[in-house]
């Protein structure tokens, strides 16, 4: 068991931190506020080659694995968690998905475009009426010649009105469930795509989140991922990298939260002395120190495994459970330490209190998580001491 | 600061260049970039108990920001002038001080000189210089960056001595540089009280270089991933052709001593402003006894 990063790991993990620090702490606070999408960050973080981290060099990536892209995605999110949202899907959904399952003339017609940031991409998967019951999505894909037409809806698809690639999953076979399911490249520029609604959240305000609708769309039968009915088999296996990245999201704010706590703590001063010298200072922060601790040794075991190529699904989702819950509970905390001005806009704790909520939501909630990880767990005793 | 006058070839890399007597504009230059590790500039830094030193453990270190100027500088002047021009790191430092070359090659620079020796540790800066002087020399430049000064002791003298080691002019404290057309020599910008002095110099030269001088880039993924495939050469001071680390110095540090702790504050209130005032005046001169 090795804790230690390595010389090239801490490189990665020192220029994503720096990054942080000087290109998105000066825009982070106002970029939230104002719901803007910084299309000039995602062109520099593409320079330093981010946007195509974890794809071979040959189509423009670096060839890293997932434990550097948690690297990378905690420091982000530490200072803006909406910046990681597209760092994560583009790396651990998009670019993976397209590599593993698309066709050569696919990967070379998108992933260089992505790793250099010509263009960003979206996950299109969740719909109104199939959100954690992601086999009832409803969205039809009809085969008619050499093409797919496409009719429905998606929602909370994020970055989806900024993507120049959309993975949209869609049913090719409405009589069966999840073998019924499959996915698709789709541009914005195919006939019938179009966005729809944008949500208004409650955080991460620098991302967008939209509503997708297609409307008789035509997409290329030669975009198909995998062949019919792999979809809901990409879908799950890319959740797996999808969830660590959460959990690296989830580590990122709750560190940002300590941070925030434990800075304001040394100066606010009541009762004569500074609050940080308080007992019940000092065990809010003891707690969220653990909290945060164990949360990252999870993710990175997650991530390890799964550069591993071994399964990680039930590691994966406890990472992502433990790391969503304790990034809620150290928020919760840290903004208790702040006291009224922790309420405010003044103080960056107040973002990352609404940034963290969603991290029990999306990529599969926390009772989904636990679903996955109870099943299996007791298929491990099924297996050990049969009944 | 003054420049000095006199041109000297030694060091220089191409040999022919001598013989026809000039550069030719495509003639590659070989950049050297000085760097040192240093401790974070927000690290806490104690005195060990021997007083010999920091304690290490558990500090952050990192390449002294004033030499990833003079990193920066090197690599744009590489990139400007392009063709086959070189940057090479030189670093004396520990073994851990591979990261930070590690990273300056991640920027761009092509291959380093690391010298590490137990002999070395905490040099003072003439004995610096004299080794440091001997591994420029084997590698050859045209063009030598180094920050201002390092952030650790800051005593910022090894740019001077190492000029005058090799016997090059010096111009320290750099905000602008630009080099010539034929590439034999610069104008240097200075930031001194109330403006800038623009100087000219020769090359080779060593330049010591200013925050403001450039905006440093960072390591890339890309990059990072290029620079464990580039080289390092490890000296030893054996490797240098020294029998013991050379001496010479004029200084010596007896002893490191922790900061005296600063006095607690004290605040004086009054009624009227005036009375505050003599007050204060009172303090400093009855019990501060500075006037």
């Amino acid at each position: 068991m090795q804790f230690d990063l390595t010389e090239e790991e801490r490189m990665i993990q020192k220029t994503a931190r720096d990054f942080a620090r000087k290109e998105l702490a000066p825009v982070a606070k106002e970029n939230n506020e104002k719901g803007i999408f910084p299309a000039e960050i995602y062109a520099k973080l593409a320079g330093l080659g981010f946007l195509g981290m974890t794809m071979p060099e040959k189509y423009g990536g670096v060839d890293l694995g997932t434990f550097s892209l948690v690297l990378v995605l905690e420091e982000i999110s530490r200072v803006c968690a909406s910046t990681s949202v597209v760092l994560s899907v583009q790396n651990s959904l998009i670019n993976w998905a397209i590599l593993k399952y698309g066709s050569e003339e696919l990967r070379d017609a998108y992933l260089p475009r992505l790793a250099s940031g010509e263009i960003l991409g979206a996950y299109a998967l969740t719909e109104p009426a199939a959100g954690s019951d992601v086999a009832a999505l409803q969205l039809s894909a009809v085969r008619t010649g050499d093409e797919y037409i496409l009719n429905g809806t998606k929602i909370f698809i994020s970055t989806g009105d900024k993507a120049g690639v959309v993975i949209v999953f869609g049913r090719t076979d409405p009589h069966e469930r999840t073998h019924g399911i499959s996915a698709f490249v789709v541009e914005p520029d195919f006939p019938g795509f179009s966005v729809g609604k944008v949500e208004d959240k409650m955080g991460l305000k620098a991302s967008t989140t939209v509503e997708l609708v297609f409307e008789d769309c035509r997409v290329p039968a030669s975009h198909l991922l995998g062949t019919e009915g792999d979809g809901m088999r990409i879908a799950l296996a890319g959740l797996d990298g999808g969830r660590i990245g959460i959990a690296a999201q989830s580590v990122g704010i709750a560190q940002a939260a300590l941070d925030e706590a434990v800075l304001f703590a040394r100066e606010r001063q009541q009762f004569g002395k500074r609050i940080v010298d308080f007992q019940a200072t000092r065990w809010k922060i003891a707690d969220m120190a653990t909290q945060i601790e164990a949360a990252r040794l999870l993710m990175y075991r997650a991530a390890k495994l799964r550069d591993a190529g071994r399964p990680c699904t039930k590691e994966a989702a406890m990472a992502k459970l433990f790391a969503s819950i304790a990034s809620n509970r150290v928020a919760y905390d840290a903004l208790q330490i702040h006291g009224g001005v922790g309420y405010t806009k003044e103080f960056t704790i107040e973002r990352l209190f609404r940034d963290a909520r969603v991290t029990e939501i999306y990529e599969g909630t926390s009772e989904i998580q636990r679903l996955v990880i109870s099943r299996q767990v007791l298929e491990e005793y099924d297996s050990l001491f049969p009944s | 600061m003054t420049v000095r006058s006199t041109a000297c070839m030694d060091g220089r890399t191409a040999l022919q260049r001598t013989s026809h007597g000039g550069y030719r504009k495509e003639e590659p230059l070989k950049i050297v970039t000085l760097l040192k590790r240093v401790p974070d500039t927000e690290a806490r830094i104690l005195i060990n108990q021997e007083g010999t030193g920091i304690r290490e453990e558990d500090i952050k270190f990192v390449i002294n920001p004033y030499d990833e100027y003079a990193v920066e500088e090197g690599l744009q002047i590489k990139e400007r002038t392009g063709g086959d021009s070189t940057v090479t790191v030189v670093c004396l430092g520990p073994k851990e001080a591979t990261e930070m070359i590690r990273t300056a090659l991640a920027m761009g620079a092509d291959d380093a000189v690391h010298i590490c020796d137990p002999a070395l540790v905490n040099s003072e800066p003439f004995t610096a210089a004299a080794v440091l002087a001997r591994a420029i020399r084997e590698t050859g430049f045209d063009i030598i960056f180094c920050g201002k000064q390092a952030i650790d002791d800051d005593m910022a003298q090894i740019h001077s001595i190492l000029a005058e080691m090799l016997d090059i002019p010096q111009v320290s404290v750099a905000i602008s540089f630009e080099l010539s057309e034929d590439r034999r020599s610069a104008v240097v910008s200075r930031r001194i009280e109330g403006g800038d002095e623009k100087i000219e110099t020769q090359l080779p030269a060593i330049i010591s270089c200013e925050k403001g001088l450039n905006e440093p880039r960072y390591a890339s993924l890309p990059g990072i991933m290029k620079a464990k495939r580039k080289e390092i050469r490890t000296k030893t001071l054996a490797d240098l052709g020294f029998d013991a680390a050379p001496g010479g110095g004029r200084s010596r540090i007896l002893r490191w001593l922790p900061l005296p702790k600063g006095g607690a504050c004290r605040m004086v209130e009054a009624e009227e402003t005036g009375d505050a005032v003599k007050e204060i005046v009172r303090l400093l001169r009855e019990e501060a006894k500075v006037i």
